[in-house]
């Protein structure tokens, strides 16, 4: 899709400014704690979100499918300490089987 | 023998986190393609964007809104790039670098070279461990994100393959090391409901990005109320 070039670009440039202004601000700034503290908070509830929004979202409906039962699969690998690309690749073929076998959503 | 010999702990320690990051290298690429991304767009994402966690995110506002859904991209990958701007902090008093490394430090600056540069007792080891770290981590995630793209491009309807599942899966492993006490866990929890609250009635890709702050205003809301002393006896994320 040629307008994905506009997000790509305006994205990394995004991306960057955040990464080039910790270099720019005067040193004393590193040593806010509150704001660190604010910082990873946001982080967290992003990715949550990212998380609830690839589970359970389907254009604008919620729905309740393969990519559950998969997810539960990958909290427990996680849980377990298994490395990122394992539980990732475990999902899939989580929800991949579903939709095989079972004709699960 | 030289007579400061690189210290190859953290030599390996770099080499190590950045092939183990790179590998998942190849589950962005396969699912940048999937969400209709064509190789080229993805690969030059992972070169400039430089950032996982953006990155997972922008092709995932893009694969369920489509170019309707550019601004709420743009916004979320911009909105999670933000600790980033917490390490080159941190980094900018410990590399004492100026002019153009400054720009090429800033590109380098993402969670795994700040945490391998943060782990290490002395100046010399913290600088080495910051470029070891974010050099192999960009190859490696570079060079994996062209293996996933390719694979994913030859894969065909991303479904069959489970790969909207392994998009959830990626998000939940990216969260999950931050999950660390009640504070956190709270706020991971509210902001999934009231994103999942918003999704019918907001286009896609605003739910997030409106949520995620409102989240993290609740919980500063909620150790005003008796509920604080319960929540500061976990401490801060």
């Amino acid at each position: 899709m040629p307008s994905y070039w506009i997000a790509i670009l305006v994205g990394s440039i995004a991306v960057y400014s955040w990464k080039i202004l910790g270099y720019v601000l005067p040193k004393k700034v590193a040593n806010n704690r509150e704001v660190v503290v604010f910082a990873g908070k946001l982080t967290i509830a992003l990715l949550a979100a990212l998380t609830g929004v690839e589970t359970f979202v389907s254009g604008q409906a919620l729905v309740l499918d393969s990519r559950l039962a998969a997810l539960g699969v990958a909290a427990l690998l996680y849980w377990r300490k298994a490395p990122f690309i394992v539980a990732v690749a475990v999902a899939a073929a989580v929800a991949a089987l579903l939709r095989h076998f079972l004709g699960w959503a | 023998m030289p007579k400061k010999p690189v210290n190859s702990r953290v030599v390996s320690m770099s080499l190590g986190v950045g092939l183990a990051v790179g590998l998942y290298g190849t589950s962005f690429g396969a699912l940048s393609v999937a969400s209709g991304l064509t190789v080229w767009q993805t690969q030059v994402l992972s070169l400039f964007m430089f950032s996982g966690g953006s990155q997972f995110a922008i092709i995932g506002v893009l694969g369920a809104s489509g170019p309707a859904g550019i601004v709420p991209a743009i916004i979320s990958a911009w909105l999670l790039g933000i600790r980033n701007g917490f390490y080159a902090l941190r980094l900018n008093s410990v590399l004492s670098i100026s002019g153009v490394v400054k720009l090429l430090a800033a590109q380098l600056t993402i969670d795994e070279s700040n945490a391998v540069s943060a782990s290490q007792e002395t100046e010399e080891d913290s600088k080495l461990g910051f470029w070891l770290t974010g050099a192999a981590v960009f190859v490696f995630w570079n060079s994996f994100t062209l293996l996933g793209a390719l694979l994913g491009s030859v894969l065909g309807k991303p479904e069959t393959w489970g790969l909207d599942a392994a998009a959830a899966a990626a998000f939940l492993g990216l969260v999950w090391p931050r999950l660390k006490n009640l504070q956190s866990n709270l706020i991971a929890l509210m902001a999934v409901l009231l994103t999942l609250l918003l999704v019918p009635a907001l286009p896609s890709g605003i739910p997030v990005i409106v949520a995620a702050p409102i989240a993290v205003a609740a919980m500063y809301g909620l150790k005003r109320t008796p509920m604080r002393r319960f929540l500061e006896v976990n401490h801060d994320a």
